[in-house]
């Protein structure tokens, strides 16, 4: 019998390898946990009963194009859209041998943080069904901590893969804006997107970040990697100096039980050898989530133009081209969508462009800036992933602005395009608290190492009460 | 009051790249309807574009030879709007920070040079071909439905804006034909206005004259010849003068060209300014053309047609020398003066026979034809037209044609000089009466009595004796 909950990407690779168990038995487990817990948790859109690929199986989130699957990108507007080619990365875990389990569930072109905006309904906390898994990668998320496939690839703009990862209690990283194709990846904001891996452990991930990176011809945002994705080992945290941002310590909204939980695992690596110190990213904070939704939405509303409906995608009928566009859209996207094409569009309209997208850019230069600044003073970076632990689903359906809120905190390094990763760190009030480190551009190898030490010492139990 | 216009020019030019300017599908006409497409260039979710490298360096190239400045960073932008040929949902263009910026093109005129200013010279993709089937306009609005062949969509696209310093519609031709001729030695194009290689749209104002004032301009579209562009601007300044002249105000409009009636239709006025929200295009990085690329671009620039003109103008006069030099004609004629043809007498002939024969001048054997310019009066005419059709044939020689003698011997030619005059009671009594321009009908008449043999010089003596005299 295998246990998914407990079953690591590496050490599903060993059974494999050692011949203790065929491609098929593992592949059928994932397949018969999904059927017996995700009628519960709706992580997955859709499965793949028959896949190539004779190696460890794996979720991607339905923004990634995956040719002769559907791919959604949880959005009605691209139901029955069947893509014909390969996203890189689908390309990439597919030479590496790995196995297509699905399709994950997302808020729709990965607007949001909580599932809640899938059109197909929202994915759920395997450690609380009543709660959100986060946003928008829930569904990655979610599947990897109820053992429904043992890694799994995101998509992260402003928080998509960290920020999931922290509520629902695993390893998610957001990796350097560059280092990861996004080609085939359905776009909601182009320089902001970033594909990455989520897994039980910061080994797995490192594993699956390896097989994705890597520049990629048919991305020109893509740059060569300056080291290779190594695998971390050991215990020690010595000589590593880890930069406490106060904004991003005392900002308002952030749980006792999450700040306790952070400061916790500080304390960890204290003892493991590091150096913690505070520091300060006064605008990154201040500005972050402001810039984020000038930036974002403008891309957005020029990203999505693409779905009118003459194409791809299901055509509402009317009278004229006009109408059949207009009717197509305003039946296909969800509010989500619809509000940010409207702030984007306005964003960029003439008479407001300077003062909204152009300001948004200057800004975005001091968030930069800031960082690299911080960074040139400490390895890694520190505070919540998210300012909460997981919410009731509902709770923020009706309030966009407590909605946005949830990304607060992972936001700002976002728009600076480096390297976050999130490790879970405790719980607060029986739920998971995520912690997460920012690293300088094309630092992951520091960000492994860091994670997988603290990941030790603080001994997580990924696997929710519920189900252990 | 004299008036003075004011034309700008907008000019797209389709680059001949092998592959299309964001993908690796074909570029080429021909193909049946939507084969030449790629997930890229019909916008599919999640495809991004790459530059293509020929294409920026032909560009640049083009922007040197426009005397254009090629600043160190070039930024590709989002043009948004929605139109069924346009998969993305916007145009990938340049904006803010074109690819070249700032140049010149010297026109030669018998008026002394004009300094033609170069705005920007910027690179994007061609939008799809839309076909709009029935409804009255032709436009999508009332269409009963609407055709879309993406294979041209993606095509890279220079897009060239003139400072608004030409001041007629005889100068818009020849700066069109001097700019066509360079981009297609530049080997970029083939900038051929009926396969839509390449468009002009017209800017046109008109201002008394001495004034040094902008009024308000109108847009000329959808003219598809160099004479029609002519044609048109004409028309528009014509237009725009009656409107000041009865007090009236010229509209900002855009106007189609109809080349049929010559007369010009505005097209219906938008509800909405266009409002394209440009931003920079976050999919591809900026353009940073390194200085060692622009030296060697510039360093590879052939000798332009502007300077040709000058050369040869001074061997010949302005006018020939822009005839042969826009016509691709000029290394032809340089090459059969030096094979011994007499400057103006071979200049004629190419610009005239040759070219009305439709012979490729680059097939032709320039030694063969200096001695075809220099036997044209002694051959008959009709071996001579012959010789000149049957240049460009492989292993064509003169020599058979140069031995053919026109007949010039009276004695031969009276009889039938007196037979065409006979035949044609009417004309020549009208030619008596003063119609002297009937000449050429008698003397045509007796090259095809003698197929074209007679010497053209005796018969014209011969015909004009015979009817100045009283008759025969």
């Amino acid at each position: 019998m295998i246990d998914t909950l407990r079953l690591t990407a590496e050490e599903a690779a060993g059974l494999l390898e050692r011949g203790e168990l065929s491609p098929a038995e593992l592949r059928r487990a994932y397949l018969d946990a999904i059927a017996e817990r995700d009628p519960e948790l709706h992580c997955y859109l859709r499965t793949t009963e028959e896949a190539e690929g004779e190696g460890v199986p794996i979720g991607l989130k339905d923004v990634i194009s995956t040719k002769g699957v559907e791919t959604t990108a949880g959005s009605r507007i691209l139901s029955g859209y069947v893509p014909v080619f390969d996203a890189t990365v689908a390309a990439r875990v597919k030479a590496a041998g790995l196995s297509l389990l699905g399709k994950t569930n997302t808020d729709e072109f990965a607007m949001g943080s909580s599932t809640e905006n899938s059109a197909y309904g929202p994915s759920r906390n395997p450690w609380d069904p009543s709660r959100v898994p986060g946003g928008s990668g829930g569904g990655t998320a979610a599947a990897v901590t109820a053992g429904l496939a043992p890694w799994g690839l995101g998509s992260d703009t402003g928080g998509s893969i960290k920020q999931p990862s922290a509520l629902c209690g695993n390893v998610g990283l957001r990796p350097t804006y560059g280092s990861v194709s996004r080609y085939g990846i359905v776009a909601f904001a182009s320089s902001l997107d970033q594909i990455g891996p989520v897994a039980k452990t910061v080994r797995d991930v490192a594993l699956l970040y390896s097989v994705i990176a890597g520049r990629d011809p048919h991305d020109s945002t893509t740059a060569e990697l300056q080291e290779v994705p190594r695998l971390p080992e050991g215990d020690s945290l010595a000589g590593v100096r880890i930069g406490v941002p106060n904004e991003l310590t005392e900002a308002e909204g952030i749980e006792p039980g999450v700040k306790e939980a952070v400061a916790g695992a500080l304390e960890r690596a204290q003892e493991l050898g590091a150096e913690v110190d505070e520091c300060s990213l006064p605008r990154s904070v201040r500005y972050g989530l402001p810039c984020y939704y000038l930036i974002a939405p403008a891309e957005a509303s020029s990203n999505l133009a693409r779905y009118d409906g003459v194409r791809y995608g299901p055509r509402a009928q009317a009278s004229s081209y006009q109408g059949t566009v207009d009717r197509t859209r305003d039946e296909g996207f969800g509010d989500e969508p619809k509000r940010r094409i409207m702030l984007g569009t306005y964003a960029l309209s003439a008479g407001y462009y300077e003062a909204f997208y152009g300001q948004a850019q200057k800004v975005r230069t001091l968030i930069i800036e800031e960082h690299r600044a911080a960074l040139e003073r400490f390895d890694v970076l520190a505070c919540a992933t998210s300012p909460t632990v997981a919410f009731p689903l509902g709770e923020r359906v009706e309030d966009p602005l407590a909605m946005y809120a949830a990304d607060l905190l992972t936001i700002p390094s976002c728009l600076a395009g480096l390297p976050g990763l999130s490790i879970p760190c405790g719980l607060s009030d029986g739920l998971p608290v995520g912690l997460q480190l920012i690293g300088p551009q094309f630092g992951e190898n520091t960000l492994f190492r860091v994670g997988h030490a603290l990941e030790r010492a603080i001994g997580f139990d990924t696997v929710p009460e519920r189900l252990r | 009051m004299t008036w003075e216009p004011v034309i700008g020019l907008e000019i797209h030019v389709q680059l001949k790249t092998r592959t299309k300017m964001f993908c690796r599908c074909p570029v080429g006409f021909g193909a049946a309807e939507n084969t030449q497409t790629c997930p890229v260039c019909l916008g599919f979710p999640g495809a991004l574009p790459v530059p293509n490298r020929a294409a920026v360096e032909w560009t640049l190239k083009l922007g040197l030879a426009l005397g254009c400045e090629i600043p160190e960073r070039a930024v590709f932008a989002r043009k948004n709007y929605f139109y069924p040929d346009l998969p993305k949902g916007y145009q990938i263009s340049q904006y803010d920070l074109p690819a070249c910026i700032t140049g010149n093109v010297i026109l030669p005129t018998a008026e002394g040079d004009r300094v033609i200013g170069i705005v920007r010279a910027h690179l994007e993709e061609d939008a799809a071909k839309t076909v709009h089937v029935g409804g009255r306009t032709g436009r999508i609005g009332g269409a009963d439905y609407s055709l879309v062949d993406y294979n041209r969509g993606g095509t890279p696209l220079v897009e060239i804006v003139t400072e608004p310093d030409i001041r007629s519609a005889d100068e818009a031709k020849r700066f069109l034909q001097l700019l066509r001729q360079t981009i297609v030695e530049l080997g970029v194009s083939d900038a051929e206005m009926e396969k839509g290689t390449l468009r002009v749209d017209a800017n046109v104002s008109v201002r008394p004259e001495g004034s040094d004032e902008l009024r308000t301009r109108t847009e000329i579209k959808n003219m598809n010849s160099f004479n029609f562009i002519a044609r048109g601007i004409e028309a528009e300044v014509e237009r725009q003068i009656g409107v000041w002249e009865s007090a009236g105000e010229v509209r900002q409009e855009t106007y189609d060209f109809d080349a049929a009636t010559g007369t010009l239709t505005p097209r219906r006025a938008k509800e909405e300014a266009d409002d394209y929200r440009y931003f920079p295009e976050p999919d591809l990085v900026p353009v940073e053309p390194p200085a060692e690329l622009v030296e060697r671009l510039r360093a590879e620039l052939p000798e332009l047609p502007v300077a040709r003109i000058r050369r040869i103008e001074a061997e010949l006069d302005l006018e020939r020398a822009t005839v042969l030099v826009t016509g691709g004609l000029d290394r032809l004629w340089e090459e059969a003066v030096a094979a011994g043809a007499e400057r103006v007498a071979a200049a004629n002939v190419i610009a005239n026979n040759l070219v009305g024969a439709g012979v490729d001048p680059a097939a032709v054997p320039a030694a063969e034809l200096a001695r075809l310019v220099g036997a044209r009066e002694r051959i008959p005419r009709a071996a001579f037209d012959e010789a000149i059709a049957k240049l460009a044939e492989p292993g064509f020689s003169a020599e058979p044609y140069l031995a053919e003698e026109a007949v010039s011997d009276t004695a031969e030619l009276e009889p039938i000089v007196d037979r065409v005059l006979e035949a044609n009671p009417g004309q020549v009594e009208a030619y008596r009466g003063g119609k002297t321009g009937l000449l050429g009908f008698f003397v045509g008449q007796v090259m095809k009595e003698t197929q074209g043999k007679a010497d053209p010089r005796v018969v014209n003596e011969l015909v004009r004796g015979k009817l100045a005299g009283n008759g025969s």
